[in-house]
């Protein structure tokens, strides 16, 4: 008994909903950031198991895109977040919704 | 033998999600993404995707996860957060019923769908099955997405300019920018 596709795919809809139930429930935006690589690693997997189901290698392209795209969103959001939480230790994503620095 | 590879790896990529969200310290967080990070590059690799398992790996687990780390030193938040208590009236309850819907919906697409993979092939093409993977994916990489690789180039550039400029501690004095650059550079 070999996994099929729909297995692969299976496991990337639980991994793409804890990530979805992470990103609304953790409040550190530091762990919401974990949650949207989460969320992002689980669209790589579908894209890989439908490369292998549909005999196609441009999945792959695709999925090299999105790991570069996932790259540039970490860094910036990361130096956004490294200048909010200079001037504020401790606030979490309720104490930044007004978006002045 | 690969149904073995499936389980621990699915073992490894949900156990490693569930530590993400569930653990109060963000170091914990960040060391249980490894953990997934690593089981999707397996994952990778027992569908055939060598050269984007060794990317994974590289990029994700050895450079993100790094500076997820780097960044939790810098500003010294790892203490641990009580997730005991539920500051919004009811997000918890709300956020878990979204959740359950999404992945009922994917579930039952899933199940109607019966197994069989319908689409509209790219303008890739197949590997052909005797190259290397990477070398496939080179072919396609610098032919028919040059110009989004290219793209990617621009992006990760204006990615490293813009953290440079939103990281960089500003001046007590408030001088113009113009002026800080032209001062440095000298």
């Amino acid at each position: 008994m070999t996994p099929t596709t729909t297995w692969y795919l299976v496991l990337a809809a639980a991994l793409f909903t804890i990530g979805a139930v992470g990103l609304m429930v953790r409040r550190n935006p530091l762990v919401m950031f974990m949650c949207v690589e989460l969320m992002l690693n689980a669209v790589n997997l579908t894209f890989v198991s439908f490369a292998r189901a549909l005999d196609d290698i441009g999945g792959q392209v695709v999925v090299l895109f999105v790991m570069v795209v996932a790259a540039a969103e970490v860094v910036i959001g990361l130096a956004i977040l490294v200048s909010v939480l200079r001037n504020r230790p401790g606030a979490t994503a309720d104490d930044i919704a007004m978006l002045k620095g | 033998m690969e149904l073995v590879v499936f389980v621990l790896a699915a073992i490894i990529v949900l156990g490693g999600a569930l530590g993400v969200v569930l653990s109060g310290n963000p170091v914990h967080s960040a060391l249980s993404l490894v953990g997934t990070l690593f089981g999707v590059a397996v994952l990778f690799v027992a569908q055939d995707a060598q050269f984007l398992a060794a990317v994974q790996v590289i990029v994700y687990a050895g450079a993100i996860v790094v500076l997820f780390l780097f960044v939790i030193m810098l500003l010294g938040v790892d203490e641990a957060e009580n997730l005991r208590v539920d500051p919004i009236g009811g997000q918890r309850p709300g956020a878990i019923v979204a959740g359950a819907a999404t992945l009922g919906l994917l579930l039952a697409f899933l199940v109607a769908r019966g197994g069989s993979v319908t689409g509209e092939r790219s303008v890739s093409g197949a590997p052909d099955g005797t190259t290397a993977n990477i070398t496939e994916v080179a072919r396609v990489l610098f032919t028919d997405y040059v110009f989004a690789f290219e793209a990617t180039a621009i992006l990760l550039t204006i990615a490293v300019v813009g953290a440079v400029v939103l990281a960089r501690r500003p001046r007590r004095d408030h001088d113009l920018p113009a002026a800080n650059t032209a001062e440095s550079s000298s």
